[in-house]
């Protein structure tokens, strides 16, 4: 039998195991749309802005690990996507977009909405298509939905002429994908891991990194066999973290610009660095010249390129890091690293990142606390960028795996909400706080009309400081506090949630934030809580730009209250 | 030839977009290209890609790794240091007057070049070999007045024994 374009596309949805769209139509994909309502098993979320799809798409796959999908019109629907592509490439998420295009006599004439979409998401797609023979269209949703989860993951865009989603073809899924320019390295060699197993034998202050690549290839236990039989320290990546739990004994945090001060003070001091699954990015690194001054570094990573690309490695290991790791370990012996472990603990004694001063006024620090407290650690948190992101990081301790989602890469705000829509989907039966900036929420906010239609039962905590509150801390520290275009005018979210049709309260004190949060968790659908916060609140330690990981600045505080205090230090 | 370059050679399917998928990969990192060149291969439905890059301002290793990345790209060999035959193609028009003319096609013939259009004032010339070669000739025909000049860019393959073909492996998968 013969199927159109637009119903192979929707077949091979279901091949791929796919239930959820997220999208926007359009006059161009009308035909793929108007499909859709032979195909009642696939769900179809519209959103309010085709960006909000693209972020609920990438939320949907962080969650579940499986591909997102995202659908939008061609011209302007196609464009609102690109940041959302942008932000999955960067953080090696697998989504699928597909777009409509003009029909094929209009190519090329600059006929109505009519853009180049595969011209401008080259650089921000693993790959991409446009399909202009039907025949093609199996065969490119195969290989599709093969690129974007295998490997490293990340967005393939596939564009469809108008006509070509009305055109007949006999309809065979392929069973397989034909690409010889396309071999993913899964298998570590093993040579690679032998020096590597020699070099950890060797160590005397090993520190492993592990990052997104943990979560991605589910090598939990793997990288709990390693550190525990080695007596490694574990600090994570600003993605990485939920790829370890912070309640272990051998986690020492995240690194980076904003991470703790001892997990800095233990990367430049150590003499051993297995980098598992990350690409150190300089939000990481810090000063490149100055990162881990007096280490052998090993670096495990499924993609070639990412090794020796901005830091020199000394054992390069290419493949998935659950396989690299499963090798490794047979070759492990028992270790101690007493000694070093000891000096990890004096420094986050000296160096308490995570305690929370005694304040009048309502810290985001406090707020992101309290929801750990209430929930126990049992959801999944989605973050904005900017200070509230480096907060719910920071406060929020995360045991379960992969309960962390947020932008790293190309640093999104206005990721929040619509990921967080996705996470739920994909996770019904998860609790999913959303940890919003006011500033960041505002970037996609109409999707709370998305939040109201489709009863997304999501969480959303606005840390309210009415400014763009990172640039803000910026212009504090470096710009001597002009503060040019950071003070906003935010509206009253309460009434705007309201609007919407979604419960929400404002809250002011620290009395009221746990019973605020009780409510929410009480709730059986969406609700909001604007906490209103300390307006000029910093996010501290702080590595300056320019400067190296252990010449971070500090928060200047007196004593540290007993309540802050984590029940491991 | 100056050592710091690197003549790099990529496989790639014969698709639409190919070579915009690696210029915007050379633009996007930053990688300068001296000169590319594309054409058929030996094998149905691949072209062979010579690219030349200057070592000293790219990191060479990075471009092959990048281009690796790529999906159209079959395979990449950095085939610098290796035996290899470098081939350019040059069509130099170069002013010319009877009192010249001679003089101009000596320098031709001892660079076994030839003359591929006559016009009053001007001698065509097509020129092949290695860089070194076609540069050459170019500056001594500077000296008549050049009018316009066309350069291929370098092709390259490596002689017999080290063949830079898509292995049998990789044929029998596609």
């Amino acid at each position: 039998m013969k199927l159109t374009g637009a119903q192979i596309v929707c077949e091979s949805l279901l091949k791929e195991d796919v239930d959820v769209i997220f999208g926007i139509l359009g006059g161009q994909i009308l035909p793929l749309y108007d499909t859709l309502t032979q195909y009642p098993q696939l769900r179809h979320i519209l959103t309010g802005h085709e960006q909000g799809a693209a972020h609920a798409a990438e939320g949907y796959a962080r969650a579940t690990g499986k591909v997102g999908v995202c659908f939008a019109t061609s011209g302007p629907g196609a464009t609102n996507l690109v940041t959302g592509i942008a932000d999955a490439y960067l953080d090696s998420t697998p989504i699928v977009a597909i777009t409509g295009q003009v029909g094929r006599p209009f190519i090329g004439k600059d006929a109505f909405q009519e853009i180049d979409i595969t011209g401008i998401t080259l650089p921000i797609t693993k790959h991409n298509y446009m399909v202009t023979d039907v025949a093609d269209m199996a065969k490119t949703m195969k290989e599709a939905f093969y690129l974007a989860r295998s490997g490293r993951p990340g967005p393939v865009l596939i564009d469809i002429p108008k006509d070509v989603q009305v055109e007949q073809t006999e309809f065979s899924y392929p069973s397989k994908v034909d690409l010889p320019g396309y071999k993913p390295t899964l298998t570590g060699h093993p040579s690679q891991i032998a020096k590597a197993a020699k070099l950890i034998a060797g160590a005397r202050k090993p520190v492993i990194i592990a990052g997104r690549g943990i979560i991605i290839s589910e090598a939990y236990d793997e990288l709990k066999t390693l550190a525990e039989t080695a007596q490694i320290p574990v600090i994570t990546t600003l993605l990485g973290i939920s790829s370890f739990p912070e309640s272990h004994v051998l986690s020492y945090g995240w690194l980076g610009m904003h991470g703790m001060a001892y997990a800095n003070m233990a990367v430049t001091d150590c003499d051993l660095l297995i980098a598992i699954g990350m690409r150190f990015d300089d939000r990481a690194t810090a000063k490149v010249s100055g990162f881990a001054p007096h280490a052998k570094i090993v670096h495990i990573d499924i993609d070639p390129a990412e090794i020796g690309k901005n830091v020199r490695v000394d054992v390069p290991i290419v493949g998935d890091a659950k396989t690299v790791l499963k090798s490794l370990n047979k070759l492990l012996l028992p270790q101690e690293h007493t000694e070093w472990l000891h000096q990890l603990d004096i420094w986050r004694k000296e160096h308490p990142s995570l305690s929370i001063r005694d304040s009048e006024g309502l810290l985001p620090q406090y707020v992101i606390r309290k929801i750990w407290e209430v929930t126990k650690g049992d959801a999944l948190v989605v973050t904005g960028v900017g200070q509230h992101q480096m907060f719910a990081g920071q406060h929020f301790f995360y045991d379960k795996p992969n309960s962390f989602i947020s932008s790293g890469g190309l640093g999104t705000m206005g990721f929040e909400l619509p990921a967080s829509m996705g996470a739920k989907i994909g996770k019904p039966e998860e609790t999913v706080w959303c940890i919003a900036g006011d500033g960041s929420i505002q970037m996609t906010i109409q999707e709370l009309a998305t939040v109201s239609r489709e009863n997304i039962a999501i969480k959303v905590a606005i840390i309210n400081n009415n400014y763009l509150g990172m640039v803000r801390q910026w212009q504090q520290l470096f710009y001597e506090k002009r503060y040019i275009a950071t003070p906003l005018h935010c509206p009253d979210f309460v009434k705007l949630a309201e609007a919407y049709g979604i419960p929400a309260q404002n809250v002011k004190t620290r009395e009221e934030v746990v019973p605020a949060v009780q409510k929410a968790m009480a709730m059986p659908g969406p609700y909001i809580i604007n906490f209103e916060v300390e307006p000029e609140e910093n996010v501290y330690p702080m590595v300056p730009p320019g400067a190296s990981l252990h010449e971070f600045i500090e928060e200047p505080r007196k004593e540290v209250p007993a309540w802050s205090r984590r029940s491991i230090l | 030839m100056v050592s710091s370059q690197h003549i790099i050679t990529a496989m790639v399917a014969d698709k639409p977009g190919v070579l915009n998928r690696v210029a915007s990969l050379f633009r996007r990192r930053g990688f300068n290209i001296e000169s590319i060149a594309v054409g058929a291969s030996e094998v149905p439905d691949v072209s062979r890609m010579t690219i030349v890059v200057d070592g000293a301002t790219t990191l060479v290793e990075q471009v092959r790794k990048q281009l690796d990345k790529v999906i159209d790209v079959i395979k990449v060999s950095d085939i610098t240091g290796e035996t290899t035959i470098m081939r350019e193609l040059a069509l130099i028009k170069v002013k010319s007057s009877a009192a010249t003319r001679s003089e101009i096609m000596q320098i031709v013939d001892i660079f076994r070049a030839k003359i591929v259009d006559v016009a009053n004032d001007s001698l065509t010339v097509e020129v092949t070999g290695d860089e070194a070669k076609v540069t050459s000739l170019y500056n001594l025909l500077k000296g008549f007045g050049i009018k316009e000049i066309s350069r291929t860019g370098v092709i390259g393959m490596t002689r017999g024994g080290t063949p830079q073909v898509v292995s049998e492996e990789e044929l029998s998968k596609r």
